[in-house]
């Protein structure tokens, strides 16, 4: 077949079998937007910003377990597009972005929207290309999707100039890529898992410490096979919150920054972790030197980089978690052999410890507080069928940790590593254009929707309705909060006010559903009528300010030094 | 610790810069690097050195298998490994010195690349060490310029399977 660039493009996405990309058309895209006018089965989703696109495509990726894509213009809208990229990247999101590059001939003559957006993006992509000749056009797509979603997933970018998309070729998908740089592990080498189980088998006090990785993996069912098998305690990360029911009897919380005690103390007080998709991150483990000392440490990634980063690890297994973790429970299973695993009395104890320290705030007072907020959409939301939470950054992400529980692989979507604000609204529009029967819920900050809420025009106008609750506490929370605990309660620039922008009218005028939410009478009533609107909505809960988040581990604090609440008057009241 | 990598690259566009940026974003700083082409036109080779822990250097080499463009690292170790470097010396020379500059060079195997009024140029090619001593002795005579390719390598003929680095 005889096409252009921009005409290969398409094509290759048809055959990649997207279904829908994110973007916002400009110059130097224009020939790819032209191929869209002429006629695609790819929907295009019109965002109203480069960043909401790029963020779009990584709710959808990680509500479908597919590859996003995201489409911008040279120069300014291929930088909009780093935040998502940088995302992307920390949270091992597989993500291709297409974006337009000038002409060939313009190339670093600093042409009108030229930048250089392979050079900017080189520390944050697994490979990015430039695009020379068209003829490279249709392998260098299909190897942009393999390395996407092949070993550990990530962002890649390819940056076409005009001319490329202009230029005709006889377009053919090549069925196999040509990358021999590119070698992912296909499975575990069986004496490492060999040897795990060995360990497995005989400790007394296992946790699995269970990162975002299973959920790329598809490994859920594995994992949970394997802690039923050997009735392993289970605690996720906030990148792998749903990866384990969480109303299970094994699960026992997420661990880190402001983890439940019980959590932390499962992970620093066991004498086997088995890390399984995870990497140590500093919010997770506290001071390094540290976290849980002494503890045998079994380390499952697909990233070979990943193992003896930051913790050694004792028995490290470098493959695809699937597999891995299918060996392992059988493997587990023939060292037990029937006999029950010796792990009832560690199991008891973290019981113990769970009812001992519950997750709690401060309920005096007739304020709205947040934690309400979130327990409330918790309840009205247990009886759904398919419900997908998305957050931005901050307090209220961290509530929306403790107080949400997740049963499902892919029910809660937020920006873990590169901690980006304003991810949540727009990340709930790819979730809803992945997912268009659940119920999708974006939890935000009053900080955070300001910086993405141009998007409600998406969501409206693409009709992929989403509710927003806004935990409006006018402040940059988590700033304050730092500000309070450790500058000597000097608040410096975090105060917003709940009332500017008047968050209803705005929803309002973007043609969404406003209601806002001063008391907790008022809380129910609003997020029922949100939720049963079918409708984008938001509802602004103008909850009471200078609330704090706990338990915390200070930062630079070992994890078994966490401030369990702070009982100084007036912080939690 | 130094420790001299040998890097096998695909020879396309922006592979040398990738895999520089990212001994640049984990912090660690290359001595030296030295990049030419092989006995395949689509493959070069980057001999770099960098000074580091045993434990960096794990993490080095697995973080530079991860760039797509990356198709093998070995570490070169001391005995396994021939290295050879050149270097161009610009050294003062008026004529009365001449005779014993030029008698220097013989011991080392040094050429005379150039010669001018007051200057001489010399190319030498040998072990990085032989280059260092003599740098060393004629640099009382004035240096006034002075380039090296910085090292490259390849493992011993003498060493018949190369010991490939175990992977955890």
């Amino acid at each position: 077949m005889v096409t252009t660039g921009a005409g290969a493009i398409l094509r290759s996405l048809e055959a990649e079998g997207v279904e829908v990309a994110f973007g916002l058309p400009g110059g130097a895209i224009l020939p790819t937007y032209d191929a869209w006018a002429l006629g695609t089965t790819v929907r295009h989703v019109l965002a109203r910003h480069e960043q909401g696109a790029g963020h779009m495509a990584e709710g959808y990726a990680r509500a479908s377990g597919r590859v996003g894509v995201a489409v911008a213009t040279s120069g300014p809208g291929a930088t909009n597009l780093v935040t998502p990229i940088a995302d992307a990247w920390m949270d091992s999101t597989p993500l291709v972005c297409i974006t337009g590059q000038v002409r060939s001939s313009l190339i670093g003559t600093d042409a009108f929207q030229e930048c250089d957006i392979t050079g900017v993006t080189m520390p944050i992509v697994k490979h990015s290309w430039l695009v020379q000749d068209v003829e490279e056009l249709p392998s260098v797509m299909k190897a942009a999707f393999h390395l996407a979603r092949t070993g550990r997933c990530g962002p890649v970018l390819v940056d076409v100039p005009r001319d490329v998309q202009e230029a005709a070729l006889e377009f053919r998908y090549p069925d196999e890529v040509d990358l021999p740089g590119w070698r992912p592990p296909e499975r575990g080498h069986p004496r490492q898992i060999a040897a795990a189980a060995d360990r497995i088998a005989v400790a007394e006090r296992p946790v699995l410490y269970v990162g975002g990785g299973t959920l790329n993996a598809e490994a859920c069912g594995e994992l949970r096979a394997l802690a039923e098998g050997g009735r392993l305690p289970v605690v996720t990360t906030l990148m792998a919150k749903g990866a384990f029911p969480e109303t299970h009897e094994l699960h026992f919380g997420w661990p880190g920054m402001h983890g439940p005690k019980w959590s932390n103390w499962a992970m620093n007080k066991c004498d086997l972790l088995v890390a399984v998709g995870a990497r140590f991150d500093d919010r997770v483990t506290g001071k390094l030197a540290g976290f849980a000392p002494g503890v045998e440490v079994i380390h499952l990634d697909v990233d070979a980089a990943e193992i003896g980063k930051l913790r050694r690890a004792d028995v490290p297994v470098v493959g695809p978690l699937k597999p891995v973790l299918r060996e392992l429970g059988a493997a587990l299973a023939a060292r037990l052999d029937g006999r029950p695993p010796r792990t009832e009395p560690w199991l008891r104890q973290l019981e113990e410890w769970r009812e001992q320290f519950p997750l709690r705030y401060g309920e005096s007072g007739d304020t709205l507080k947040p934690q309400r907020v979130l327990e409330t959409l918790q309840e009205l939301t247990a009886s759904r069928n398919d419900v997908i939470w998305t957050t931005g950054v901050g307090q209220h992400q961290m509530w929306a940790m403790q107080y949400l529980l997740c049963d499902r692989p892919r029910s809660f979507i937020t920006s873990g590593g590169l901690g980006t604000m304003g991810y949540g609204l727009p990340a709930a529009v790819g979730a809803k254009a992945a997912r268009p029967d659940a119920t999708v819920v974006c939890v935000d900050g009053d900080g955070c929707f300001q910086m993405t809420c141009q998007e409600l025009a998406t969501a409206v106008l693409e009709n992929l309705p989403i509710v927003t609750v806004i935990v409006n506490n006018g402040y940059l929370g988590m700033v304050q909060q730092w500000q309070n605990m450790f500058f000597g309660e000097r608040l410096s620039q975090v105060h917003l006010t709940n009332a500017v922008p008047n968050y209803a009218a705005l929803a309002e005028a973007y043609g969404a559903l406003g209601l806002t939410v001063n008391t907790e009478d008022e809380l129910e009533p609003a997020l029922e009528e949100a939720l049963a609107s079918g409708r984008t909505a938001v509802v602004d809960a103008r909850v009471c300010d200078r609330q704090e988040v706990f338990p915390m581990i200070p930062a630079g604090a070992a994890a078994l030094d966490l401030v369990e609440y702070e009982e100084k008057a007036g912080l939690v009241s | 610790m130094i420790h001299t990598l040998s890097v096998l690259i695909e020879n396309k566009p922006g592979a040398l810069a990738r895999v520089s940026q990212m001994f640049a974003r984990r912090g660690y700083n290359i001595e030296s690097l030295a990049v030419g082409p092989t006995e395949r036109p689509d493959v070069s080779r980057i001999t770099l050195r960098v000074d580091c822990a045993q434990g960096s250097l794990e993490q080095i080499e697995k973080q530079m298998h991860k760039l797509v463009n990356v198709l093998r690292v070995r570490e070169l170790t001391r005995g396994e490994a021939v290295e050879r470097e050149l270097a161009l010396i610009s050294v003062n020379a008026p004529p009365e010195r001449r005779g014993e500059l030029i008698a220097l060079a013989e011991v080392f195997n040094a050429r005379v690349a150039d010669l001018g009024p007051d200057a001489l140029v010399f190319e030498i090619v040998g072990r990085p060490e032989e280059l260092d001593s003599f740098e060393e002795l004629v640099r009382p005579h004035g240096v006034k310029e002075l380039a090296r390719t910085g090292r490259i390598g390849l493992s011993r003929a003498s060493v018949a399977t190369p010991q490939r680095r175990q992977r955890v």
